[in-house]
């Protein structure tokens, strides 16, 4: 039976697949980004079709805004160019693609076979950010507040890491 | 309504798209986008599993998936502005040795 959920799935779902494939095909990182950006919006569609309309909220505002902007940042500011093909080992191509299709069809042969059938419904869970939020200031209060200290550690390492190296002054160490 | 199992299959094919991307890719910077790639993918899941038993701690993790996400991608991208301003380029086969 066909329904609009189905539809809806697919078509996120053939948006992601194309926007991760042609993250591999282009050889300039500033398409690269641009591909994930398109792959990320599409999972938030899929999110929104699962009733995650937080998620859906976080993954748009977080990943395609925050995240993605920094890596368009970069790659504008270091001058990324088209990448440089150098030959891969004749073995692995010989093996490793058979191989990969073989595995990957017998996993999703597996996951189609052996799951139930029982269906997501949407709207099924109470996905509202105020649910979420009691969780998180409940049950993960102690997983939340190390994160923070994990952003804050990071904040930190980026800045170091990031600034022009200081020449230490010749005479001035003990 | 959607099958749970659908939802695991693209997971796992963004996944694969992930680790193909970070095996092929030369560029650094796509090599890190390709693991963004693989989290994106394992948050399907995450999601989707979260639906399908009706707990909402699922969501949660998501969040976190995402906090570490942006925390790694602030410090791997200072590490490859270093990397650069000491090496001059952005090839991962031209960053072989620990010695500058």
């Amino acid at each position: 039976m066909i329904n609009i959920h189905l539809i809806l799935f697919l078509a996120f779902g053939a948006v992601a697949v194309a926007g991760a494939v042609n993250l591999l095909a282009q050889t300039h990182p500033i398409n690269g980004a641009l591909s994930l950006i398109a792959v990320m919006a599409a999972l938030a569609g899929e999110y929104l079709l699962l009733g995650a309309e937080f998620v859906a909220a976080v993954q748009v505002i977080v990943y395609a805004g925050a995240i993605m902007v920094l890596f368009v940042f970069v790659i504008m500011l270091l001058n990324a160019g088209v990448e440089e093909r150098t030959k891969g080992s004749r073995v692995a191509i010989i093996f490793g693609i058979p191989g990969m299709l073989l595995g990957s069809l017998l996993i999703a042969w597996a996951v189609l076979r052996y799951s139930g059938t029982e269906s997501v419904a949407v709207g099924a869970l109470p996905g509202a950010p105020a649910t979420i939020g009691e969780l998180l200031f409940h049950e993960f209060l102690l997983p939340f507040e190390i994160t923070s200290i994990l952003i804050l550690i990071a904040i930190m390492g980026a800045v170091v890491l990031a600034s022009k190296p200081h020449p230490i002054p010749q005479g001035k160490e003990r | 309504m959607v099958p749970l199992s659908y939802y695991l299959v693209l997971s796992g094919i963004l996944f694969a798209c992930g680790v193909t991307g970070f095996l092929i890719k030369r560029n650094i910077i796509t090599i890190f986008m390709s693991i963004e790639l693989m989290l994106n993918g394992v948050n399907l899941s995450f999601v989707a599993f979260a639906a399908q038993w009706h707990s909402l701690a699922g969501q949660v993790f998501v969040f976190f998936v995402m906090v570490v996400a942006a925390a790694e991608a602030a410090v791997g991208l200072a590490i490859i502005i270093s990397v650069y301003r000491s090496r001059e380029t952005l090839n991962v086969d031209q960053v072989n040795l620990l010695k500058l």
